[in-house]
């Protein structure tokens, strides 16, 4: 009896503490729905006058080239196929590096853990010339963008997935190859259904990580009407600073929603597919 | 003949390299070969449009003389000097508080990662930006409260706080992965000591900390190089300001190369960086076997 109304007050602190932790998102969900003068003198979650000209100015067209939905639909349209690559050469890396050996194996594991601290800025003056050498700036494939993650550039994503095939038996392989199957259909018909948790979660990082990356699009995306999310909420803001917050807001929440979502989903399909985001800032 | 056997031989056996050999051939066109190509930029005046006229020392010479260079690298070390440990332990903290078994707790978890699925978006920012702003959010609170108003982005002290606390809200990843470490420690080794009279501080200091003492200092690690190359927050709620007091390292070296092409200068200010958080880093893993604790050495608890 004590433990469990001691069990209701812990909980009773931990839910102040996560209101006061997702405070900012609830105020930036009410203050949608508030008109301009009122943002910024209104606390509470309630609009005293509520109104959906926010709503309706953010999915307005900006400099008649872009809107909030085509930006949407430009981001998924690469972000998705960018996803699905960098879970497959990240699986056979993993397990290439895993399951065999061969000449050389362990130089080119040290370079492997040796990325994992590269910082990445060292990186962007060369990257942007290589990138303008090969002509893929402004690419309507969005090739910068795709092409070193589709050859398993995320370094983390490699290594937390070898730490799962370390933990899958060498037993199941064995049995399998007894059975016929050749390397690639083990892996396909034995492994990667054992590896659906983990497979899962790193791919739902590499979704949030990529639609939030900015630093990628800023650089290698000019023309407007391929802009993605992340570079046209800076621009609407940069274009309504000082006047239309609502709008800029709605804006925001917006973009916001569809990782809300997808980070939801996933917690409910896997047991912790956030256990892997540790792993990078 | 034979060598050819031979050679079909050597085929079979390291056959399986094709595995990794998507992953060989990014890691060289997209990491190593660029490192070197910025290395060797750094020793040269390559301007985009330019061209190159020189090759020497210059490029470092004008960071050491470059008075805003030094600055944005004073700034970009203090800012990582608070952020990191002021997230870790944020981080640690609610870790603690949520590793308990009890009915919704899984809820708690997943509510106090949410900040952090936002991480380095733009939106985040811009909310932030909002929140700060003159007589926006966080000053209503502080008149509320009869405190002073701070006018928090046009204040040189309190903009970088700004920054801070953006990341410090943040402090889902570090968190989830001490959660696991704490998750793992044996609860017979704690009942063990709760027995022998210890409470519940000494309990922490003694056992849990020492335990999950390498993943806090992996972690620490991940967000001391994470840090050193932030970006995104300053770029878009300060951008540098005012009076370039948040203006990071990171900033100069986008604007240098990317407002002004000058890659050499920009390739140069990044090899300085890199080696900044190698030196760090260098330190710090030095210091590890001080820090960290290893069941298998150190044995008696």
């Amino acid at each position: 009896m004590k433990r469990r109304r001691y069990h209701v007050i812990y909980g009773i602190i931990l839910l102040i503490g996560a209101v006061i932790l997702l405070y900012p998102l609830l105020w930036l969900f009410s203050s949608t729905f508030r008109e301009n003068q009122a943002i910024f003198t209104e606390t509470g979650l309630l609009p005293s006058s509520p109104t959906l000209s926010g709503w309706k100015a953010a999915f307005s067209d900006y400099g008649g080239q872009i809107n909030l939905l085509s930006a949407m639909a430009n981001t998924y349209a690469y972000v998705l196929p960018k996803v699905v690559l960098t879970l497959i050469s990240v699986t056979l890396t993993a397990y290439g590096f895993s399951r065999f050996q061969f000449k050389g194996k362990r130089i080119w594991m040290l370079l492997l853990f040796s990325t994992l601290f590269l910082p990445q800025t060292v990186l962007y003056v060369p990257q942007y010339v290589l990138f303008e050498r090969l002509g893929w700036l402004d690419s309507p494939l969005y090739l910068p963008l795709i092409v070193p993650a589709a050859l398993a550039g995320e370094t983390v994503f490699i290594i937390t997935l070898m730490q799962f095939f370390r933990s899958i038996p060498k037993q199941f392989d064995e049995a399998a190859r007894l059975d016929g199957c050749n390397s690639l259909q083990i892996l396909w018909h034995i492994l990667v259904p054992m590896l659906r948790p983990a497979l899962i979660s790193c791919g739902v990082l590499q979704l949030l990580w990529s639609v939030n990356d900015y630093m990628g699009p800023l650089l290698y995306i000019k023309t407007p009407s391929r802009y993605p999310l992340s570079i046209f909420v800076k621009l609407s803001m940069d274009a309504d600073s000082g006047f239309q917050w609502n709008r800029v807001l709605a804006v925001c929440c917006i973009a916001m929603l569809p990782q809300i979502l997808v980070y939801f989903i996933a917690q409910r399909t896997t047991d912790s597919p956030i256990a892997t985001g540790g792993i990078k800032g | 003949m034979k060598q050819h056997k031979r050679f079909a031989g050597f085929c079979k056996r390291n056959r399986h390299i094709l595995y990794i050999v998507p992953w060989i051939i990014g890691f060289l066109c997209f990491q190593a070969l660029p490192m070197l190509y910025s290395l060797l930029c750094g020793f040269t005046d390559f301007h985009l449009f330019r061209g190159i006229t020189k090759i020497g020392l210059m490029q470092y010479q004008r960071i050491l003389t470059d008075a805003e260079v030094l600055r944005a690298i004073g700034i970009t070390l203090l800012y990582t000097g608070l952020v990191v440990p002021l997230k870790i332990l944020t981080a640690l903290f609610i870790a603690c508080l949520l590793n308990r078994s009890m009915k919704g707790i899984r809820v708690f978890r997943t509510l106090y990662y949410l900040p952090s699925i936002l991480g380095g978006s733009i939106a985040a920012s811009i909310l932030w930006k909002a929140l700060f702003r003159d007589h926006g959010f966080i000053n209503q609170i502080l008149s509320l409260l009869h405190l002073p108003e701070i006018a928090w982005l046009a204040e040189p002290n309190a903009a970088l706080w700004v920054i801070i606390l953006l990341r410090v809200w943040e402090f889902g990843s570090p968190m989830v992965l001490l959660l696991a470490a704490l998750e793992q420690i044996p609860t017979s080794l704690i009942e063990a000591a709760r027995l022998d009279g210890a409470g519940a501080i000494s309990i922490f200091f003694r056992i849990r900390l020492p335990m999950i003492s390498p993943v806090l200092f992996y972690t620490t690690m991940i967000q001391l190089c994470a840090a050193l190359q932030e970006f995104n927050a300053p770029f878009v709620i300060t951008d540098g300001g005012p009076r370039g007091s948040t203006t990071l390292i990171s900033l100069l070296l986008y604007r240098s190369a990317f407002t002004e092409y000058q890659m050499g200068y920009a390739s140069a200010m990044a090899w300085v960086l890199f080696l900044l958080t190698t030196v760090l880093v260098g330190v710090f893993l030095l210091t590890r076997n001080r820090l960290v604790f290893y069941q298998e050495e150190g044995g008696g608890i």
